[in-house]
């Protein structure tokens, strides 16, 4: 019992040291809450549909951010890890009937094996080029899975792949905290010297190497561990939607990056913020709530990104830290804007 | 088939080359990736349709009044969007995206977004050397040899050609010789949407008119900048066509081809950009000043 006090007291203490500093904390920990809770409020299967799918793109999201946002080498192609995800795990299930548990990990691993195929040809491109070329390769992949409809079943996609969970609740329950503790790992990565050091490829390539940086290994580091974790997601969505053709389309890797810019790159959370804000935006939002026609929400979805992208260029979330937040000079750790002090070192904030 | 090959293969190859100078010119003088720029030629195709057959003008006065159209809607969409972030690379190319996609939008809820065809130019066939090719393949290979031609002579002979080249040589120092570069920025642009308003023009008879038709030319296109070099107007010359040809190789020879074209395509550009770095013709930019 006196144990327990204390591992309370030191939770307690930790959450108001830590989490309720900071507006934007606070707020993240009581959305993760209530979005836990949320199939015990409403059971709306439809709600919790989007919500699950939500939960599959933020993954898909901030792997993205994890090889672009950090380390700078723009991925035009990202659908290629979710795609080639999905189609092994869906394959794998329809075939030889593996369990979900078998095939999601057995599909990251293909995307970590295509991340390594398409990384050390792209390791001699950079900027625009990169990108272009990167682009390219899930349309290759796309027209040849089309063009062999034996094995993977064409334009229709895999007839049947086995569902996760026996009902929506189940499959949210188990998708949903996937989401927040590959999130969380990502973060951590981006956070650790690691993350440093694709900030510092992005930043300058040749004196990260000057600095004695084996930049080639940490751009390949980069493409395997984004392709992880887009790969697990895209195991996830076979599970739960279905492995077909829209898996690898160009607007899929277009809509990826559309997600984290908008939510803001090189910070994982701006990412997964992005997906969740959008995509029910435009899945729910606009057709139920605002009385939007459904032929216009890809319109009004459009504006609303140009739109904020014209007045916050670096991603709303971004943003949003820079209005409520600001930076120690002294030992960098996060304030609220209305200190004059920090928190911790109380050195004179400007 | 060969003269099925030979005569698709030069029809494409000059609208992907049409459209991928007009790419070109605009990411080499202000480095912008106009993602967009497809989304022109869709809606140009959609317009000429659309005020020929609703509106009920004149084919050449519809042509006509299309690409004005959709030159104005290019240097808007560039002053009022494209310029304002053009610093943010990655946001740029998203913003581009949102543009390309609100043209899709607004041509499928303004046209309806039914398959149609637009109307036909010219009718009729001319015979050469025993093969009859239809004269509007003639026409839209014409158009573009003269198109390129007139570019050429622009770029080459013209004192803001030659200024429109100094800017995206370096954009400083022509700055620093008294050119207007932002002015030579927006001269470019309006050319770039011209030309891709020219080319949906000249694709409009040939095929079905859908509102994602933008798709298929933009991949094509960037395949055909990196494949020829950023920047350069030879490079993506070269490269349109020996893409052009081998998608319509594919396409005919090949079985289940139609799937296969664009993979083909681009695997020969990730071929050469393999062995080239920098592309056929590219020019390795350097790292722009601070």
């Amino acid at each position: 019992m006196n144990i327990f006090s204390t591992y309370l007291s030191r939770f307690y203490k930790f959450l108001r040291g830590e989490i309720f500093v900071l507006p934007s904390r606070t707020v993240a920990l009581l959305l993760c809450i209530f979005l836990l809770i949320f199939p015990l409020l409403s059971p709306n299967d439809f709600t919790l549909r989007v919500l699950i799918i939500a939960s599959i793109y933020a993954i898909f999201a901030a792997s993205w951010d994890l090889l672009s946002g950090y380390t700078g080498q723009i991925n035009f192609g990202h659908a290629l890890f979710f795609g080639v995800a999905a189609y092994t795990a869906g394959l794998l299930n329809y075939n030889l009937g593996l369990a979900p548990w078998a095939t999601i990990p057995i599909g990251a691993l293909a995307a970590v094996l295509a991340g390594l195929i398409i990384g050390i040809p792209c390791l001699r491109l950079r900027g625009t080029y990169l990108a272009f070329v990167t682009l390219a390769f899930p349309l290759i992949l796309l027209g040849i899975i089309q063009a062999i409809p034996d094995i993977t079943y064409g334009e229709l996609g895999i007839p049947r792949v086995d569902p996760l969970a026996g009902s929506r609740v189940a499959s949210y329950y188990i998708i949903f905290p996937s989401m927040i503790v590959l999130g969380f790992i990502m973060w951590k990565i981006a956070d650790s010297k690691i993350g440093l050091i694709f900030h510092a490829i992005r930043e300058d390539e040749v004196t990260a190497r000057a600095s004695g940086i084996n930049t080639t290994r940490y751009k390949l580091l980069a493409f395997c561990l984004s392709g992880l974790f887009a790969g697990i997601a895209g195991g996830l969505y076979a599970h739960f939607v279905n492995a077909g053709p829209s898996t690898l389309e160009l607007l899929l890797s277009f809509q990826v990056i559309i997600w984290a810019v908008f939510g803001g790159i090189a910070t994982i959370y701006g990412p997964i913020a992005g997906v969740f804000i959008l995509y029910p935006l435009q899945k729910i939002i606009l057709t139920r709530y605002l009385g939007v026609p459904a032929e216009l929400t890809m319109l009004i979805f459009a504006f609303i990104v140009l739109i904020v992208l014209l007045f916050m260029p670096q991603g709303l979330i971004t943003w949003l830290r820079y209005k409520t937040e600001k930076i120690c000079p002294r030992c960098k750790l996060q304030n609220v804007a209305t200190r004059s002090e920090c928190r911790v070192c109380t050195a004179q904030l400007d | 088939m060969a003269e099925n090959i030979i005569v698709y293969g030069l029809v494409w190859s000059g609208v992907y080359a049409l459209l991928a100078v007009g790419f070109s010119l605009i990411f080499g003088v202000a480095r912008i990736v106009n993602l967009a720029h497809t989304a022109f030629y869709m809606l140009a195709a959609y317009l000429i349709f659309h005020l020929n057959t609703a509106v009920g003008l004149n084919v050449y006065l519809s042509v006509l009044l299309a690409i004005i159209i959709v030159t104005i809607a290019g240097t808007i969409s560039y002053r009022l969007v494209i310029a304002r972030i053009r610093q943010h690379e990655a946001t740029t190319l998203i913003a581009t995206i949102a543009l390309a996609v609100i043209f899709q939008e607004a041509v499928l809820k303004g046209f309806k977004g039914t398959f149609v065809s637009g109307p036909k130019l010219i009718s009729g066939e001319t015979e050469i050397f025993g093969v009859g090719v239809l004269n509007q393949h003639l026409l839209t290979f014409g158009v573009v040899l003269l198109l390129l031609l007139g570019i050429w002579l622009f770029l080459m002979k013209t004192r803001t050609g030659v200024a429109v080249r100094s800017t995206a040589q370096d954009r400083e120092v022509a700055n620093l010789m008294g050119i207007n570069v932002p002015r030579m920025e927006m001269i470019t642009m309006a050319m770039s949407a011209a030309l891709a308003a020219i080319a949906g023009a000249l694709v409009a008879p040939l095929g079905v008119l859908t509102p994602g038709m933008w798709m298929h030319p933009l991949i094509m296109i960037l395949a055909v900048v990196v494949l020829g070099g950023l920047g350069s107007l030879k490079g993506s010359l070269i490269g349109a066509f020996i893409l052009g040809f081998s998608e319509n190789l594919v396409v005919f020879l090949a079985p289940s081809g139609a799937f296969l074209k664009t993979s083909v395509a681009l695997t020969i550009m990730i071929a050469v950009i393999l062995v080239k770095p920098e592309g056929l013709f590219g020019i390795v930019f350097e790292e722009e000043r601070g």
